[in-house]
């Protein structure tokens, strides 16, 4: 495996009463696609909250290096509007676009804390490159678009803040099979140009084709963690969550 | 009835109008990014209505120098009614919030009396703004065309504001998605307190004027042009400023009209009428005229 | 046995009730007493209230307008019938009619709770604050209403010089009677519904809650209530005037249920009494050091800290244990 850039280590926490990750550890190298499986309520999106600052954990640290030889800080206390900053980004369940405001805002949005103009206008025209439908619709408002192409506004929001560390939640909801095909295409690309990707998928043959690994989460806890192409072939795997197939 | 008369009376419906919109801009702006009915809120057009006095009358400040002062002064106020007592409570339920902006008002409005006292006080602007204009029938003061033009410029800047600044496109988003907004880098705490300031010192201008065209203030005498704002930002759709604008002369309008134009024994059930308004409006159309759909509260 | 034990516990609480109004009576001077009797009429808007907020989570300002119904009802009705033809224009029965105490605040109750249907019917639609936000404007409403309405309630001028009924032996059977009725609908299917509406109104419904009509009811019984506190009350002071029930008032009762703890019976009976005990200190400081307001500031601010720091009151939604068969645990 690749140097460490995100170490989550055992992590309790709790959502009101609720008590959604009951002590949870992962890894995510440099450079890698690491999905995380499992079903409704197993945690998924409790464990991607978490890391990006949104939830607070109980116990247990997140550490994080945005390259290979930074140090290595924990970033389990710090609050959500300061990790983005550290080259997190967050592309939240359900999208999370700002409906009311254009999509060019949505997409300078993403570049909030960012103070270098020139460079966020390259940004943003790279941006529209991947993505031309969202030039064309510059000027709409974002609740107009379909859900593709809101899926495409919060990649490309996401990827305004020129993140280390993508962290999608469920991008393939609710979106047809040809749409998630080329979005899997475009977040591989976005890989290669080296940004690590952390992602929630409950399309588990999606997730397992595309990632370098992955883990499956139960009831809070991780049950099943290792390269992609094992666990596809995991028996366990199968029957749960790859349809028997 | 003379179409004089009617004009004269549209002109009148329309400065007490834009005192409504000022004030209701800032109860549409807060309930938008906190979904709080800041109960508060009218206040601060109490607190701007005394600075005012204090410092045109007391101090003999000029006119100018007051109304920045009060606009800077009233923002603070609003910055310390949100810290003070509503960021604490975030994210209880809202009428949690409801009853403690009623506990704030009731607050201010004793804290008025016990430094002010309860009696009221004349209140008088510098001649010039005294001066009486006559346009075709229709007579009104200069501090009336003052009103109503500052009114529309401070509308327009805070337009502008919230549509073209980086700032105004955080407080969009944080009212539309508190947790979203934070994953972009924006503080909300900063910018609700924002929000507050600039709400607050709407009003605190808005008292400027009450005192202004009234020509007398007590303690208590946010209560009324409060609520009534309250009720021309639901008329025109809570969380939409163009709506809290327009509702606000639509209030301001018909108020007027609603007096002048029926018998006057009609005239002593104005508020009567203003509320029911209210109640027909949550009733049948509780988006308004310009809101968008608005979530059930808890 | 459950039952019994519930009985025993009443009839020991309704005997030292009946002992404590006897040694009061001859005890005190008659500026304690009359503030014992405000307790007593706090303690019925705070419980009764607590029916419609605290139960049911329906957050209604409009008690005073209820009060002011009751009140203004009750005091035409036993107004001596010399005096009403000097003061008002009244229809001719009505002129000529003057009732005992009693029938008279029965009577202000239910045109109370008359006017909570008419009015709930509408306005129970909405919920949360803008729910609060009607309520408000009813209260409003009725205040102008009674202010314009000359020539029955003499306007802005008020009622004055009623006759001086109100006295601890009317006041503390209402009081029992509004903690009887209220722990009897919290203890029982009814109240559970009630409960269940606050806690999660589409819950309650796929349970096979009414709603409405739930909602309905719990507004109209607090109504009744505020209906009879309104007429003692007037009875009380001797006049009444549409200032009476204001804002301020609603703000005092809400305080009470909210700080005792909302759908809490003992919390907002003991709240009641701390703070119109407090309102009652602070009076003559007031008064004495010309510090106008200061109550209000002090009571505001309670409210405030317990919002942040204790939302759900002294005692929650619960009732302390002693008081509890197992049938009501």
């Amino acid at each position: 495996m690749e140097s460490n850039m995100l170490k989550v280590d055992d992590i309790h926490v709790y959502r009101g009463e609720t008590y959604v990750l009951q002590g949870v550890s992962l890894n995510v190298g440099q450079g890698e696609i690491v999905a995380l499986i499992g079903a409704n309520g197993a945690g998924k999106s409790s464990m991607l909250r978490t890391i990006s600052g949104l939830l607070r954990p109980k116990s247990g640290g997140i550490l994080y290096r945005h390259h290979q030889h930074a140090e290595e800080i924990d970033i389990s206390r710090i609050p959500a509007e300061q990790i983005v900053a550290l080259g997190i980004s967050h592309c939240p369940e359900g999208r999370g676009i700002f409906s009311q405001l254009s999509v060019k805002e949505n997409l300078l949005i993403g570049a909030y804390l960012r103070k270098d103009k020139n460079e966020i206008r390259q940004n943003y025209q790279r941006i529209c490159k991947i993505f031309p439908i969202l030039d064309e619709r510059a000027n709409q408002t974002a609740g107009s678009l379909s859900g593709g192409e809101q899926e495409m506004l919060a990649v490309g929001r996401a990827l305004m803040s020129r993140p280390k560390l993508l962290i999608l939640d469920e991008p393939s909801l609710g979106l047809g099979p040809i749409i998630v095909e080329n979005l899997f295409k475009v977040l591989q690309n976005i890989n290669a140009q080296g940004v690590t990707i952390l992602l929630v998928e409950q399309n588990a043959v999606m997730a397992l084709d595309y990632a370098n690994r992955a883990y499956v989460l139960e009831n809070g806890r991780v049950t099943l963690s290792g390269p992609s192409n094992e666990l596809a072939r995991d028996q366990k795997v199968r029957d749960a969550y790859l349809g028997g197939v | 009835m003379s179409g004089e008369y009617i004009a004269q009376q549209i002109v009148n419906g329309l400065i007490l109008g834009s005192m409504y919109a000022l004030v209701a801009i800032g109860f549409s702006m807060i309930y938008g990014i906190i979904r709080l009915i800041n109960f508060a809120h009218g206040d601060v057009v109490m607190i701007g209505a005394f600075l005012t006095l204090g410092l045109l009358q007391v101090a003999g400040a000029p006119f100018l120098i007051v109304a920045l002062v009060v606009l800077i002064a009233s923002a603070i106020v609003g910055i310390l009614i949100e810290k003070g007592a509503f960021r604490p409570m975030r994210g209880a339920p809202q009428v949690t919030g409801f009853i403690a902006s009623l506990a704030v008002s009731i607050m201010l409005q004793n804290l008025g009396i016990l430094v002010l006292t309860a009696q009221p006080r004349n209140f008088t602007f510098p001649d010039y703004l005294q001066k009486v204009i006559n346009m075709g029938g229709v007579s009104f003061r200069a501090v009336d065309l003052v009103i109503m033009l500052s009114a529309l410029t401070l509308m327009c800047a805070l337009i502008l504001l919230v549509n073209k600044t980086k700032l105004g496109m955080a407080m969009r988003a944080t009212a539309e998605n508190i947790d979203v907004a934070r994953l972009m880098g924006i503080n909300i705490n900063r910018t609700i307190m924002a929000t507050f300031a600039m709400g607050s010192a709407l009003a605190g201008i808005a008292g400027l004027m009450w005192g202004g065209k009234f020509g007398q203030i007590d303690p208590l005498l946010g209560f009324v042009p409060g609520l009534k704002s309250f009720v021309a930002a639901v008329i025109g759709g809570v969380g939409s400023i163009p709506g809290a604008i327009l509702g606000g002369y639509v209030l301001g309008l018909s108020e007027v009209l609603f007096v002048g134009l029926l018998p006057p024994i009609y005239s002593a059930f104005r508020d009567a009428f203003v509320f029911s308004t209210l109640i027909l409006i949550l009733l049948i159309m509780p988006n308004g005229i310009l809101g968008k759909p608005m979530e059930e509260g808890t | 046995m459950n039952q019994s034990r519930n009985r025993l516990v009443f009839l020991a609480l309704i005997l030292l009730g009946i002992g404590f109004v006897a040694l009061v009576r001859s005890t005190v001077n008659e500026y304690i007493l009359s503030i014992i009797n405000f307790v007593g009429i706090y303690i019925i808007l705070a419980v009764s209230l607590n029916i419609t907020n605290g139960f049911t989570g329906l957050f209604s300002l409009g008690h005073p307008g209820f009060m002011a119904i009751g009140g203004y009802v009750t005091a035409i009705l036993t107004f001596p019938v010399s005096r009403k033809s000097m003061f008002l224009e009244l229809p001719q029965w009505l002129a000529n009619l003057e009732m005992p105490f009693f029938p008279a605040s029965i009577i202000g109750g239910v045109c109370a709770a008359m006017m909570a249907l008419v009015v709930g019917l509408p306005v129970l639609r909405l919920r949360g604050h803008y729910l609060a936000v009607a309520t408000l404007g009813f209260l409003i409403i009725v205040q102008v209403l009674i202010t314009n309405w000359d020539s029955v309630t003499r306007g802005p001028l008020g009622l004055n010089g009623l006759p001086a009924i109100t006295n601890l032996w009317y006041v503390y059977p209402w009081v029992v009677v509004t903690v009887y009725v209220a722990w009897k609908i919290k203890f029982s299917s009814y109240g559970r519904s009630m409960l269940s509406i606050r806690e999660d109104d589409m819950a309650a419904q796929c349970l096979g809650v009414n709603l409405f009509r739930t909602r309905v009811a719990a507004l109209v019984i607090g109504a009744f209530f505020a209906g009879i506190a309104g007429g003692l009350w007037a009875h009380l002071v001797t006049a009444i005037t549409p200032t009476s029930f204001s804002l301020i008032l609603a703000f005092y009762i809400v305080v009470m249920v909210v700080v005792g703890g909302a759908g809490s019976i003992s919390g907002a009976f003991i709240a009641a009494i701390i703070f119109s005990v407090l309102t009652e200190i602070f009076r003559p400081l007031e008064e004495n050091l010309d510090v106008y307001g200061i109550g209000e500031i002090f009571t505001a601010a309670i409210l405030i800290l317990i919002l942040i720091y204790r939302p759900q009151g002294l005692f929650g939604s619960r009732e302390p244990g002693f008081l509890l068969t197992r049938d009501t645990q």
